[in-house]
């Protein structure tokens, strides 16, 4: 099958445990405005690839996986080519690899759960922690990542839980104490990265001629973030 | 044998016979812990460091040469005992007589001595011009031989880092053998060796060897000699740690007062040396902070050695370097790891005495390793930018389970085999050779098979190569006749006494060839293969560009279409080599290696078909183009792990640069993520990886204002330099490489 791909990188160590291939979908429905890919926005872009070819680049990969590492599908939002992902994830379990899905978890029907048979970890997307943050800044309802955590603790899927920390939107103790109670007795969730707000996609913007939406707020101090990390309970 | 020196040691055939390898084998405790155990640097360590940085601080400020002392002749005896802190020393001797001086070392040639003084502002005494008027040095031998080909190929570039008038190096003396033995059994079975070749028919290589064996018998006397000046008497084995230590470092401190080698490499000591460290500490004599301190004392005088060079051999070999390298680690045949303490201790240096580019510490990686280990290795990457891994697991089999390496990748066994190292051709330029009929545009000069140039407008794969063979064949031929010519010679007024002496007498020689620009050739008949490349010619109607239209796989992305053309360009260049035979029946062998050299031939190179164009550097060693690998790190990896070791066995060099962020988001993460790369690598029968965990903004910083960071260590290709030590040339090269970021 042919989906439509933004890139690969075959070195990938922060989207999931170990040493991970990155396949990066092409085609985003949300619109955040702190997004470090907006190239992969474009449903129409990329690149037409087939399964097997992606599968063939990585097996190539297989000998730095070990016991942690393995394949994840990002993006882009990769359930945008449903169809195309739950192939290529039942093709790499087939082959004995582990599988992570990097998601906003936007949308969730029979496409989509079929493309969670085949997936070993999510890596869910809470991107803020009010319904009106949601909607403003990302475009999306704050009720569909929800509906999605809540059925990955149904099927008991592993999830780890992400937020980018914005200084000036979401980088205070309320936002993590309403994250705490969202996540507050779910059993599948086993991480939660909060993930410092960097700007080095500003020239992407520029390159594509469209304002970068965040540009307004600084870069967040890693250490702070740290800071706050150690603030969230699950 | 027995001696009194060797009580608690388990016996074998090494009391009989000169086998340090069996010595090893018997008596080496593995550690399989982690570096929990380590201590830091004991007060005296800081005392002398303190000492030492400001030195090197000094010479830093001298523009890279502190004091030249140009009254002297380089060699055992010449100079008086010279010293850092006499009270502080726990291990003595210097190269010269002050620390950092650096001594003139006339044999390999006269005029390169002479233009090094006067580049930093001195002048070559009268005393020692007088002596080398009546002397041939090598250099004078090797143009005496020379023929007006093997000139014009040297002067256009075709081959370039020729040993032809400096010490060719890359010979490793087994130095463990002065603190095992002592020197007098040293010379003892030189003389029987000498003996026996009376015996048989003297013709040609007998009585060269012979004459060899009397000059080796002569430098182990001075040897002694040497030691007795600081107080020592080397004649017998070693009896403690310190004197293990101290033996041996006298040994390859012999070594560099009377060569000049392009590499003096170490070996593989530190194991060796644990087991004299784990007696002493048995036996109460010791405790692991001592232990620490002798190996910072002998580290930091391995980092005090230095050779007189010209600014243009600088812009070849960047960094000022030695190449004295340490193996580290590996595998014994018997399956146990050759990991000791010792082994932790060494790379603690990095620690203790701060990062630095010597020794050149090289881990023999291998999948048995402990794990511990693999992990302080790679903490000590992420940390430091210091070191390199090579591949025992490929390596082993070849060479056993004492070999070294010389240089950056160059296997041997240590005290067993040789090399005659020999530079490298330009493979890209040669491309554009065989596309102008022998004609080099850059230096306007006529070279190799003359014909007219590529007739058509676009490039035929086909026709290329047809071409391209029929150069390759030339060159090739050309090469090892140059190579043999240039050895003949070092052999004859420049012989490595010392090192030659701490060798059994009947060893292996190798012949190492090399070749650069390997990811331009493969790059450049990739966009022919796959692309069209137009041709634009000048007034006279040889081509001096190209316009390449359409896009081609490149070298990088693990693509076999372009990989396989890389793969069997060293398939084909390793089989000329071979069919012209080289002297003393060497071994024709190859690498994919440039140092820092890249820079230069591309500087003689003009523009390619792969859109480099004239002048610009080339990757480093067998490194994909800067910035063509579009599929991430581990892509990149696996097209150079597709190149063939069986055809290259003088290695093949890679050089990995990874952001920190790049590797995982905690320290914790980025450790055990390098052992997985490293093992994915490896594993796939790669040979030689590079590793530096930083960020380009930091060298750009150290680019615009060097004194922000005096001590930045960066490994380049093979070895490790500082990076002020660059020119701004090679620093500027070093800056434009890929970077592997996170997305």
């Amino acid at each position: 099958m042919t989906g439509r791909i933004h890139s690969v990188q075959s070195l990938g160590t922060v989207d999931g445990p170990g040493i991970r291939f990155v396949v990066f979908f092409q085609g985003c429905p949300l619109r955040c405005g702190y997004c470090h890919n907006p190239d992969t926005w474009d449903p129409a872009g990329g690149e037409a690839t087939e399964t097997g070819e992606l599968l063939r680049q990585i097996l190539r990969c297989r000998p730095y996986f070990g016991e942690n590492g393995g394949v994840t599908l990002s993006g882009g939002e990769p359930l945008l080519q449903p169809e195309f992902a739950e192939e290529l994830l039942k093709d790499c379990k087939a082959e004995g690899l582990h599988t992570a899905l990097d998601t906003s978890g936007y949308r969730l029907d029979a496409a989509a759960e079929r493309v969670l048979d085949y997936t070993d970890l999510v890596l869910l997307d809470l991107k803020m922690t009010t319904g009106e943050e949601y909607l403003r800044y990302t475009g999306c309802a704050m009720e569909k990542p929800l509906r999605f955590l809540e059925y990955l603790e149904e099927r008991g899927i592993p999830v780890w839980i992400r937020q980018v920390i914005v200084p000036g939107i979401n980088d205070n103790n309320e936002n993590i104490e309403r994250l705490n109670r969202l996540l507050a007795g779910k059993k599948c969730v086993k991480k939660v990265e909060l993930l410092p707000f960097h700007k080095i996609c500003a020239v992407k913007y520029q390159k594509m001629g469209i304002p970068f939406p965040f540009d307004i707020y600084p870069a967040a101090d890693p250490a702070s973030v740290e800071q706050l990390s150690k603030l969230v309970i699950f | 044998m027995i001696f009194e020196q060797w009580k608690g040691f388990v016996g074998g055939d090494w009391q009989e016979n000169i086998n340090v390898r069996d010595f090893i084998q018997k008596n080496y405790k593995p550690y399989e812990g982690d570096a929990s155990f380590l201590s830091g640097p004991t007060e005296r360590t800081e005392h002398l460091m303190t000492k030492l940085n400001r030195l090197l601080e000094l010479e830093r400020q001298f523009g890279g040469v502190l004091s030249i002392d140009t009254e002297t002749v380089s060699s055992l005896t010449s100079y008086a005992p010279g010293y850092l802190d006499k009270e502080n020393e726990l291990i003595v001797g210097l190269q010269t007589r002050h620390p950092l001086e650096r001594g003139v070392n006339p044999f390999g040639g006269i005029r390169m001595a002479r233009s090094a003084c006067e580049a930093y502002g001195y002048h070559l005494s009268h005393k020692v011009e007088e002596e080398f008027t009546y002397r041939t040095t090598h250099n004078d031998g090797v143009f005496r031989a020379y023929t007006d080909e093997m000139r014009k190929a040297r002067h256009a570039g075709v081959i370039t880092g020729l040993p032809d008038a400096y010490g060719r190096g890359r010979i490793i003396g087994d130095y463990r053998r002065v603190a095992l033995y002592g020197v007098d059994v040293l010379i003892e079975r030189k003389k029987a060796d000498k003996a026996k070749i009376g015996e048989g028919l003297m013709n040609a290589d007998t009585i060269r060897q012979s004459e060899e064996l009397f000059q080796q018998i002569a430098f182990l006397e001075k040897l002694k000699e040497m030691a007795k000046m600081y107080g020592c008497d080397i004649s017998g084995p070693a009896d403690t740690a310190r004197e293990a230590i101290q033996w041996l470092y006298f040994g390859y401190l012999a070594a560099i007062k009377e060569q000049n080698g392009a590499a003096m490499s170490l070996g593989r000591t530190s194991t060796f040396l644990d087991i004299y460290i784990q007696r002493d500490i048995d036996r109460g004599f010791l405790k692991e902070a001592d232990a620490q301190e002798l190996m910072d004392q002998l580290v930091m005088k391995l980092r005090m050695a230095r050779h007189l060079r010209t600014p243009e051999y600088n812009e070849l070999f960047g960094g000022d370097p030695m190449w004295i390298t340490e193996s580290i680690g590996g595998v014994g045949e018997d399956g146990r790891p050759l990991v000791t303490k010792n082994s932790f201790r060494i790379l603690n240096t990095l620690y203790t005495l701060g990062p630095a580019p010597e020794p050149n510490l090289t881990v023999l990686w291998s999948e048995k390793l402990p794990e511990p280990f693999k992990k302080f290795c790679a903490k000590v990457s992420v940390d430091t930018d210091s070191i390199q891994y090579e591949n025992d697991d490929l390596m082993r089999p070849i060479y056993g389970d004492d070999y070294g390496i010389a240089c950056c990748v160059s296997a041997m066994k240590i005290g067993k085999q040789m090399q005659f190292f020999g530079a490298r051709c330009n493979l890209p330029k040669l491309l554009l050779l065989a596309l102008n009929g022998g004609h080099d545009q850059l230096s306007g000069t006529e070279l190799g098979p003359q014909m007219e140039p590529y007739a058509g407008e676009y490039l035929d794969y086909d026709l290329v190569m047809e071409r391209f063979n029929l150069y390759r064949q030339w060159l090739c031929r050309l090469y090892v006749n140059t190579m043999n010519v240039i050895h003949y010679m070092h052999d004859k007024y420049a012989y490595e006494k010392i090192q030659m002496a701490l060798h059994d007498t009947e060893v292996e020689r190798f012949m190492a060839f090399g070749v650069a620009g390997l990811s331009v050739i493969a790059d450049s008949l990739s966009a022919i293969k796959y692309a069209k490349v137009k041709v634009i010619r000048d007034a006279d109607g040889y081509i001096r560009d190209f316009e390449t239209i359409g896009d081609f796989p490149k070298f990088g992305n693990d693509d076999d279409r372009v990989d396989s053309i890389a793969r069997q360009m060293l398939c084909d260049v390793s089989d000329e080599l071979k069919k012209t035979p080289a002297y003393r029946n060497a071994i024709h062998t190859l690498s994919a290696l440039t140092i820092t050299s890249n820079v230069m031939y591309g500087k003689k190179t003009g523009s390619t078909p792969d859109g480099r164009k004239k002048g610009e550097p080339f990757a480093p060693g067998a490194n994909p183009m800067h910035n063509r690998e579009t599929h991430g790190a581990l892509a990149s990896l696996n097209s150079v792990a597709k190149l063939p070791y069986d055809k290259c066995r003088d290695g093949i060099s890679n050089t990995f640069s990874i952001t920190p962020s790049a590797l995982g988001r905690t320290e914790e993460e980025r450790v055990d993520n390098l052992v997985m790369l490293l093992g994915g690598y490896f594993r796939q029968m790669a040979h030689h990886l590079n590793v530096n965990v930083m960020n380009r903004q930091q060298l750009v910083d150290a680019y615009n204002d060097p004194s922000k960071y005096p001590n930045l260590t960066i490994r380049v290709s093979g070895y490790a330099v500082n990076f002020h030590k660059l020119s701004r040339e090679q620093q500027r090269e070093v800056i434009s490489r890929t970077f592997h970021e996170s997305m």
